[in-house]
């Protein structure tokens, strides 16, 4: 079955980006534009089975979004994978502690993408 | 590779956008009309557009986007004060930013290294003080904010007491020994020990072992605990570092110790085997329906992998704040279309209007009734195609704003080139014209800013000896002015002077020496082709280009500019553009069997003039009496050349039109048809440009009929006495 990823950016180059490498692996993509929005989409399309969301986003960062999904018993297992221009071990450490099931460091590489997709979804 | 390309095109786009909100942000920081969002709408903006860069290898742009952001991170926290002489380095960095990006779009030069690196330098030291050297990527700071909090009973089980592990070590010939015991925690972030150990399943084959004897009593169970250790055989010769990577995002949430194996020790009995399956092959629900069987199985609850999240659950979402964030703000729905496509719609519903107007025109020729059910069918077609026409200009229609946005750039630079303080003040970005129309606006407004700055205002010193504030002020302002847009740019500065401006015109043969001209006439000198008030061509708004040049292009959009001036107080210039490029509210006239079209916006009123009411100055050049004033009278269809002999006297209709800078004329004609709406045809890209003509349309009985360029043909008649006077004064 296809499996759905929910990608949360405000850059429409991002969302274009993640969109382009997770569709060439087979995955079907929802998209949504901040915290807010990313909510919203995953309310009305009933989940996903991967999210990937940026940090620094308007009215709801990415922090808070993953607060809003791991506070939701219909959400809290789902993975949820954190874009982040740092790779050190105290940004990874933070991620974590935000409720991040792992992470891609930004530029990424739409193979390592696909692959941490692939290595979190059930 | 097309996609990338087009998604290299989206990040450009994206630029633009993010650089404007970037500038605007900025100003409301200068101006104080900054709130605490505006500093982290500003840092994302530079982050998005490094994010960006980064990804398509934009090295020059990531590095400078970098430094700015850098600094915007400790503006954000709050950790340095966001004085002034911040912002003022701000609006520079972000300058500096957007050239980064046209050069790296290719719209643009490469970056000066000096000039990048200067601000570089002056960026590092409002991050980390004078002489302070800047820490590598201190200041990069995604996670920067308070943590979830989900309180966790903290573990005292007993401890696996694992060392930590060493130095990545090389491939080990005999497999890795994986000793992981998952907290609580992994969990909770929903990574699972089944998907883990998928993941070494692919590396290698596997034997994994479950050692439950910490589990407590089902009475004593902690759900959200793990108390389960799993040891894992992986036989495969593969890095520690391709072993290490599965745990990658669990490291933290677990005990975990990786060793290789040396052959050695007695070995617990497998838990399960699965000798030689492919590495894709592994079948998680098989090996936990074995681990299900196993002893561990009796306190089922505690269960790895896949039950432990589910009921680790209940204790967040007591607070869960979905439940309580406000609904879905009403985002504006938008979509992005292609512009070929808007524009391919505007030309089809362009056609539409013809074809209803032609088809309008054969049903009446046929003699129908009016009362007839095709006409009244065909009425409602009428409005129907009106609606249609008006909905899809709206779609073009875009704010000004696009263009204002650029200009305080502008300010900035022409001020610091000449020296002078200056404020600018927009007004009215939100107003709406044609796309086509804004995107031809930018380098008359450039210009004419430019110009004010430059020639209109005065130095500091010289304001303040003037008794005005020592900072000026230029004004654009847009507004919407009877189905025309119009925009004003006005500065406070010395005004025209126009005894120069009246030496220079006539020295340089543009007007009779003792010509009479009104103030008004005297500002608008500036216009004619070949004036230029610089004496020597300056740098900011010579560039080659007269006020002549920025007029013809307004003209060429149907526009009109005009000035008025006040010595000492300071100028205006108006320019006045259709909404649109692609209708035209006219009037249809006829001349010797000709239809022609005089925008409606020009046509002061109509009359038809006795005989005795056209008086000859020079025994050929008429003029009419018009409200106790006499106007050139132009004989349209003699302009025109459509026929020799002139309306005779006492025939035909006067239609009287005004530009915009107030010059009259009468209009002679035979007849007038009627006002109707017209769709406008280029005649430069179907034909060439024709002097006194504007462009063509195609009328309902599918003839084509010029549309008049009434500022020309009234510039025309006004100039002959005008031409008349210089002979007489050489």
């Amino acid at each position: 079955m296809t499996k759905t990823v929910l990608t949360v950016d405000d850059s429409r180059t991002m969302r274009d980006m993640l969109l382009l490498a997770l569709e060439g692996a087979g995955y079907r993509v929802i998209q949504a534009e901040d915290g807010v929005h990313g909510l919203e989409v995953l309310a009305a399309s009933g989940g996903a089975d991967v999210v990937i969301t940026d940090i620094n986003m308007p009215r709801m960062d990415g922090f808070g979004f993953i607060q809003g999904v791991r506070s939701n018993p219909a959400y809290d297992s789902t993975p949820v994978l954190v874009l982040t221009t740092e790779s050190d071990a105290t940004k990874k450490a933070r991620a974590r502690e935000a409720g991040a099931t792992g992470w891609i460091v930004k530029p990424f590489d739409p193979a390592k993408l696909v692959d941490a997709v692939r290595r979190v979804a059930a | 590779m097309d996609t990338f390309e087009a998604i290299k095109a989206t990040f450009f786009q994206e630029c633009d956008e993010l650089l404007a909100d970037l500038e605007t942000k900025l100003l409301d920081l200068e101006s104080g009309a900054a709130d605490d969002e505006t500093i982290n709408a500003v840092f994302r903006a530079v982050h998005s557009v490094k994010g960006g860069a980064g990804a398509f290898g934009l090295e020059a742009l990531v590095r400078f986007a970098h430094v700015f952001e850098t600094l915007l991170d400790e503006l954000r926290a709050g950790r340095k004060p966001c004085d002034e002489l911040t912002v003022r380095t701000l609006l520079r960095a972000s300058d500096v930013l957007a050239d980064h990006v046209a050069a790296a779009q290719g719209t643009g030069p490469e970056v000066e290294e000096a000039r990048s690196a200067a601000l570089v330098a002056e960026l590092e030291v409002l991050t980390h003080g004078e002489g302070g050297s800047p820490a590598p990527d201190e200041a990069e700071d995604d996670f920067g904010f308070q943590p979830v909090a989900f309180d966790l009973p903290s573990l005292d089980l007993p401890s696996l007491d694992l060392p930590s592990p060493d130095a990545p070590g090389a491939p080990a010939a005999g497999g890795w020994r994986i000793v992981f015991r998952p907290h609580g925690r992994m969990y909770v972030n929903a990574n699972e020990t089944g998907l883990l150990l998928r993941e070494l399943g692919r590396l290698g084959p596997l034997e994994v072992e479950l050692d439950d004897s910490a589990v407590p009593m089902l009475d004593r169970l902690q759900p959200e605990e793990n108390e389960l250790v799993w040891t894992i055989r992986l036989t495969a010769p593969v890095d520690e570092a391709a072993v290490r990577e599965v745990f990658d995002f669990v490291e933290g949430d677990c005990d975990l110790r990786i060793e290789p194996i040396a052959g050695e020790g007695p070995e617990l009995p497998p838990l399960i085997e699965t000798p030689d399956a492919p590495a894709d092959d592994i079948d998680i629900s098989a090996l936990l329906a074995k681990v299900q069987d196993e002893p561990a199985a009796a306190v089922t609850p505690a269960a790895p992998a896949t039950s432990a999240p589910a009921a680790a659950a209940p204790a967040a979402s007591a607070t869960a704040p979905t439940a309580s964030s406000p609904p879905a703000a009403a985002a504006p729905a938008t979509i992005r279309v292609d512009l070929e496509r808007v524009d391919r719609l505007i030309n089809v519903v362009g056609e539409l209007v013809i074809q209803q107007a032609m088809l309008a025109q054969r049903v009446t020729e046929s003699g129908l009734a009016r009362s007839s059910g095709i006409s009244v069918g065909l009425e409602d077609l009428e409005l129907l195609t009106r609606e249609i026409q008006d909905s899809v200009m709206a779609i073009r229609a875009q704010p000004v704003k696009s263009v204002f946005q650029r200009m305080p750039r502008l300010v900035r630079e022409v001020a610091e080139m000449t020296g002078k303080r200056v404020r600018l003040v927009t007004e009215g970005e939100a107003t709406e014209v044609d796309k086509t129309v804004v995107e031809r606006l930018a380098e008359p407004i450039t210009h004419m800013l430019r110009n004010a700055i430059d020639h209109g205002l005065e130095t500091p010193e010289e304001r303040t000896a003037a008794g005005k504030p020592s900072e000026g002020t230029v004004r654009l302002a847009a507004l919407h002015r009877s189905g025309r847009i119009v925009i004003e740019i006005s500065d406070d500065g010395r005004g025209i002077n126009r005894e120069r401006v009246r030496g220079i015109a006539v020295s340089k043969g543009l007007i009779a020496e003792d010509a009479a001209l009104t103030d008004d006439e005297i500002d608008n000198l500036i216009f004619l082709p070949g004036f230029s008030t610089a004496d020597a061509v300056s740098d900011i708004s010579g560039r080659g280009v007269g006020m002549d040049v920025v007029r013809r292009s307004i003209q060429s959009l149907g526009g009109r500019i005009s000035i008025s001036s006040n010595p000492g107080k300071g100028s205006t210039f108006t320019l006045s553009l259709p909404l649109t490029l692609a209708v035209l509210d006219g009037m249809a006239l006829g001349a010797a069997e000709q239809t022609l079209v005089a925008p409606l916006s020009a046509i002061v009123e109509s009359l038809t003039p006795k005989a005795e009411d056209v008086h000859y100055v020079g025994g050929h050049d008429a003029v009419i009496r018009f409200r106790e004033a006499f106007v050139p009278l132009v004989d349209v269809a003699r302009t025109m050349g459509f026929r020799d002999a002139p309306v005779p006297p006492g025939q035909g209709v006067a239609v009287v039109v005004e530009t915009e800078s107030g010059a009259r004329a009468a209009l002679m004609v035979d007849a007038i048809h009627g006002q109707r709406q017209v769709v406008i045809k280029s005649l430069e890209t179907n034909y060439q440009q024709v002097e006194g003509v504007a462009a063509a349309t195609i009328l309902g009985d599918g003839r084509v009929a010029l549309i008049l360029d009434v500022d020309a043909l009234v510039a025309n008649a006004r100039r002959r006495p005008a031409a008349a006077d210089l002979k007489l004064a050489s």
